[in-house]
């Protein structure tokens, strides 16, 4: 009797065991042989805003924002590009600071790269003016306002686009500064689909940003030249 | 001599309570660490670095021992207003946590100010309290 119960014990402990050396095998193999990014969103619901081909694939609804250096910037802004998005207030003190100082480490990655292009998105307007993102996109050392947006507009449009990508915002005025939100990082391509959403507190996660990008970046090459023949 | 189940009841009982007490002195001797990591490293930094020009470093800060007697209200009624460290002048609000007690704060000060090459004086339980019977509002504000 014992000795059944330990048999199956010791079967069931050698199977997890089992499993955990052989998944991350798998799952890093996985990775390194990314070649293609997957569209996120529901397909079904969203049909293009533009008429064309039969495309429901989600995409981003247009918007205009205003950035650091006072430019409005519109889905334009990052057209023929890619671009990274997250959601922060200058004044937060709980997830903010690290959640930035990973997206600094994308940024630093890839910012001699024209085609990467990064938006942050204050969910505290009332407060953060346009001083206040210049002044704390200066503070992080970013000094080229086209490459990296602090941008703002009206709460009801931040807080769309922060569902559109994928990141829960919300005034909550349990939490400390006021807003509850994910430290999310959304992928975009330049057709305006969300091809990433990582973790912006997990630095693995981010890391799995950091390679997605070139993967996006060819598959927007390998387009290019098809349509250029 | 043979052992009868009583002895091994209390032979147990000895390593469980040993066991223990083991935890609960290192869990002592952690607590700094593991409030550091839970109230201030997200912004501080796992090592005390600091975020650029928007969060001052711990790690190697002149501000510490010069503003020592200010640092237990500091952790417990937040920090506003510029301040200058290692020559940056930095402006962000420090959230205090009034949650914290006094030897919480006692253990995360000696953490500080003893880890990342830093070499403060140790604070004391009576020392923190005494400085903690002083806090006003949030400093600076």
């Amino acid at each position: 009797m014992i000795s059944s119960v330990l048999r199956r014990a010791l079967s069931v402990s050698l199977l997890a065991l089992a499993s955990a050396v052989v998944l991350p095998a798998c799952s890093s193999k996985n990775a390194a042989e990314t070649t293609h990014l997957p569209y996120y969103g529901d397909r079904a619901m969203q049909p293009a805003p533009m008429a064309g081909p039969a495309d429901t694939i989600f995409t981003v609804p247009t918007f205009t924002l205003t950035n650091q250096a006072g430019q409005t910037i519109t889905n334009d802004t990052f057209k023929g590009k890619i671009y990274v998005t997250d959601f922060f207030f200058a004044t937060c003190p709980s997830i903010c600071p690290k959640m930035q100082s990973e997206l600094l480490r994308v940024y630093e990655k890839y910012k001699d790269d024209p085609r990467v292009l990064f938006l942050s998105h204050t969910i505290d307007p009332a407060h953060d003016t346009i001083p206040v993102l210049r002044d704390y996109a200066e503070r992080l050392g970013v000094k080229d306002a086209s490459r990296w947006h602090f941008a703002t507009a009206p709460h009801d449009t931040i807080f769309s686009l922060a569902r559109a990508y994928m990141t829960g915002a919300q005034k909550d005025s349990t939490v400390k500064g006021g807003y509850a939100h994910s430290g999310t990082f959304a992928l975009v391509d330049p057709q305006r689909h969300v091809r990433g959403v990582y973790d912006g507190m997990e630095p693995t996660q981010v890391n799995k940003l950091i390679q997605d990008i070139p993967v996006l970046l060819k598959e927007i090459e390998s387009q290019k030249q098809t349509a250029a023949r | 001599m043979k052992l009868g189940p009583l002895h091994w009841v209390r032979a147990a009982a000895v390593v469980v309570a040993v066991l223990l007490l083991a935890g609960c002195f290192t869990k002592r001797k952690d607590e700094g660490a593991r409030l550091y990591a839970q109230h201030c490293a997200n912004c501080h930094g796992q090592q005390g670095e600091g975020l650029r020009r928007l969060i001052p470093p711990l790690a190697g800060s002149d501000y510490l021992a010069p503003n020592r007697s200010r640092l237990p209200c500091q952790l417990r009624k937040g920090l506003a207003g510029e301040i200058t460290v290692n020559g940056v002048k930095y402006n962000q609000l420090m959230p205090g946590n009034e949650a914290l007690t006094d030897s919480e704060i006692t253990n995360l000060l000696n953490y500080i100010q003893n880890t990342w090459g830093n070499k403060g004086e140790v604070w004391t339980i009576r020392e923190v309290a005494d400085e903690l019977k002083y806090c006003g509002g949030p400093h600076g504000l």
